[in-house]
């Protein structure tokens, strides 16, 4: 079915699952409100949601396979959205089961927190769904809001409350920036629509316009604030140590997919035509967050603190996707999104059930040993590290990440992307320094004296790590199939704009 | 009239972004966001001159989410002013490293 957008009926029709998802987060919020907080009634909102989620995945799995399509209109109906959308589902899913148990532990009883995550998801939702700048605005903020209100959700936690208020001053202020883009996009091509951005770019000849020009960078920025990019990152260590380990999780692998994905759409939608001004400042971007989050990540001890930097560095090798611009990039960017994000899952889940009360056992070193009293939560962390790093074999889903991001760089006319392929093997290279050296420390060194053994692992927990490793080594296996899936969900690039560039 | 608009509109958000940069207190940091916000909302207004009403609910949509924006911001800074006493940025730095 094609979906005429400028019917109200159809355009809510091709909404379905981002409506669905909200208006069940809605009813949810006033089920969390209905008895005081305790540790049973969020547990109950906390599989409500799980309920909630599981269901609008099921709708977009339908709409995925009915093929609908929708003609010009505000919101895409394609498969990148969808496939973007399972993403973040997918994200919520394991950022909500491991925070059932993580909040009952540390006494984070707000039933709120689980109903949160399923308003930010749908934000991304609707990010990923944006076809106007306008729309791209309110799932930014339906999604920002929400996450701000999660990383202070440890009302007990002063770290909580300093990671909650850095974020949402950073936040508000590349909102500023994201939101003068659009302003002066808006005003030197006279529309806020993808579509129309990039058919006015050619059919005026705005191309070398100052105006536009300076929108787009300014969007440049707020998106790479949005995604931490070096060197608008500085916000992103702090926050991911201060926030609550799930909600760390989330913000690392979700937030920072729904950025990139919007980012994407974008680019290609509308501003294809404009790579001599864009591809260079992206190529810095890339390279400087490579190498920069690499060697910072060296130096750190503190285990949320070095996945915090790892997935600045993995910002970098995603913009070399997006750099790279064309439709193999686009494939190879989903399929990276979808390693990436399985693999932190993994190690966030192993973190979460390494830690006591209080986030404290969170160093390296009371990791030593893991092998001998935790044995399964040893090879989880050692797989997903792996994964991280794009080790051949044992990295599983990690490694042919790599290779495809790598194969579309070097496909592209640009000849500019050939350095930047070569550094992101170096900085991979160099990201062995700090993985290797978990792993090693799990295996090779003996239990410290008078170590505590890390309580049982909540059944919960130990279904996500084993789905997230399970996956990150079945998608090894098979990852021409799933590349076939990326690479079948792209997004819909306007005619005008690919004839144009032909010549 | 509509280059003066925009002028203003870009002096007002480079003040904005300067308050940010160099201002400590967490309140007046979040001041000169909104000025900020407001600063682009000029523009937009200036625009819609040009292209129609576009400008206009553009700006509409950006006061209501600033105003969310709002509440939540208050209530993280009142959260942590109940665990420092302070809201100088200068002296909220638990997070190192």
């Amino acid at each position: 079915m094609n979906f005429d957008l400028s019917v109200p009926t159809q355009l809510m029709q091709a909404l379905t699952p981002d409506v669905f998802l909200m208006v069940g987060a809605m009813a949810l919020m006033l089920v969390s409100a209905l008895r005081p907080d305790s540790d049973e009634h969020q547990r109950l909102v906390g599989y409500c949601s799980i309920g909630v989620l599981l269901a609008t995945l099921g709708i977009v799995i339908w709409f995925g396979s009915r093929g609908f399509t929708s003609g010009p209109g505000v919101i895409a109906v394609d498969g990148y959205r969808l496939a973007a959308d399972m993403l973040f589902i997918l994200a919520a899913l394991g950022a909500i089961a491991l925070g059932i148990e993580y909040n009952g532990r540390e006494g984070i009883w707000n039933a709120e927190s689980h109903v949160l995550v399923l308003f930010a998801t749908s934000g991304m939702m609707i990010m990923a769904a944006a076809r106007d700048l306008m729309i791209v605005f309110i799932g930014i903020e339906i999604m920002s809001i929400a996450v701000y209100v999660l990383a202070g959700m440890n009302r007990r936690s002063p770290r909580s409350a300093e990671g909650a208020l850095k974020y949402f001053l950073l936040g508000a202020f590349s909102t500023g920036f994201l939101l003068y883009g659009i302003a002066l996009v808006y005003g030197s091509t006279g529309s806020t629509n993808f579509t129309t951005i990039g058919h006015n770019i050619v059919q005026y000849k705005l191309a070398h316009q100052g105006m536009l020009l300076m929108g787009v960078g300014l969007l440049l920025v707020g998106f790479a604030f949005k995604v931490a990019a070096v060197p608008f990152h500085m916000w992103a260590p702090d926050v991911y140590e201060g926030a609550p380990t799930p909600i760390t999780a989330y913000m690392a692998a979700a937030v920072k997919a729904a950025a990139f994905a919007t980012f994407l759409r974008l680019w290609r939608e509308s501003f294809d035509l404009l790579d001599f001004a864009w591809l260079m400042p992206v190529w810095w971007i890339a390279a400087a967050t490579m190498i920069y989050g690499n060697l910072v990540a060296l130096a750190q001890r503190n285990v949320k603190r070095l996945l915090a930097y790892s997935s600045i560095v993995h910002s970098g090798y995603l913009l070399v996707a997006i750099a790279a611009g064309t439709n193999s990039g686009s494939a190879a960017f989903l399929f990276y999104l979808l390693a990436y994000t399985l693999a932190t899952f993994g190690a966030f889940a192993v973190v979460c059930a390494m830690s006591r009360p209080g986030d404290r056992d969170l160093e390296i070193t009371d990791y030593e040993g893991l092998w001998r009293v935790r044995p399964g939560l040893a090879i989880g962390m050692a797989i997903c590290m792996l994964a991280l790093l794009g080790f051949p074999v044992f990295g599983g889903a990690g490694f042919w990440a790599k290779v495809y991001v790598l194969a579309a760089a070097e496909a592209t006319p640009f000849r500019q992307l050939m350095p930047l392929t070569v550094l992101l093997v170096l900085a991979s290279v160099i990201s062995a320094g700090y993985y290797l050296q978990i792993v090693r420390v799990m295996f090779m060194k003996p239990r410290p004296e008078g170590a505590q053994v890390p309580a049982a692992t909540g059944a919960l927990t130990r279904l996500v790590l084993a789905i997230s490793v399970a996956l990150v080594i079945l998608v090894g296996l098979i990852p021409a199939r799933a590349v076939g899936w990326a690479r079948n969900n792209q997004p819909t690039a306007p005619v005008t704009l690919s004839t144009a560039k032909a010549p | 009239m509509l280059a003066e608009a925009l002028a203003l509109s870009g002096v007002l958000f480079v003040i904005g972004v300067i308050g940010v940069l160099t201002r400590r207190n967490a309140i007046i940091v979040f001041m000169s966001v909104e000025l900020m916000l407001n600063a682009v909302n000029l523009s937009f207004v200036a625009f819609s001159k040009l292209y129609g009403a576009t400008g206009q609910v553009f700006v509409i949509f950006v006061m209501t989410v600033a105003a969310a924006e709002a509440a939540v911001g208050l209530a993280i800074i009142i959260s942590i002013f109940r665990h420092q006493e302070t809201v100088n940025l200068k002296d909220i730095n638990l997070l190192r490293g």
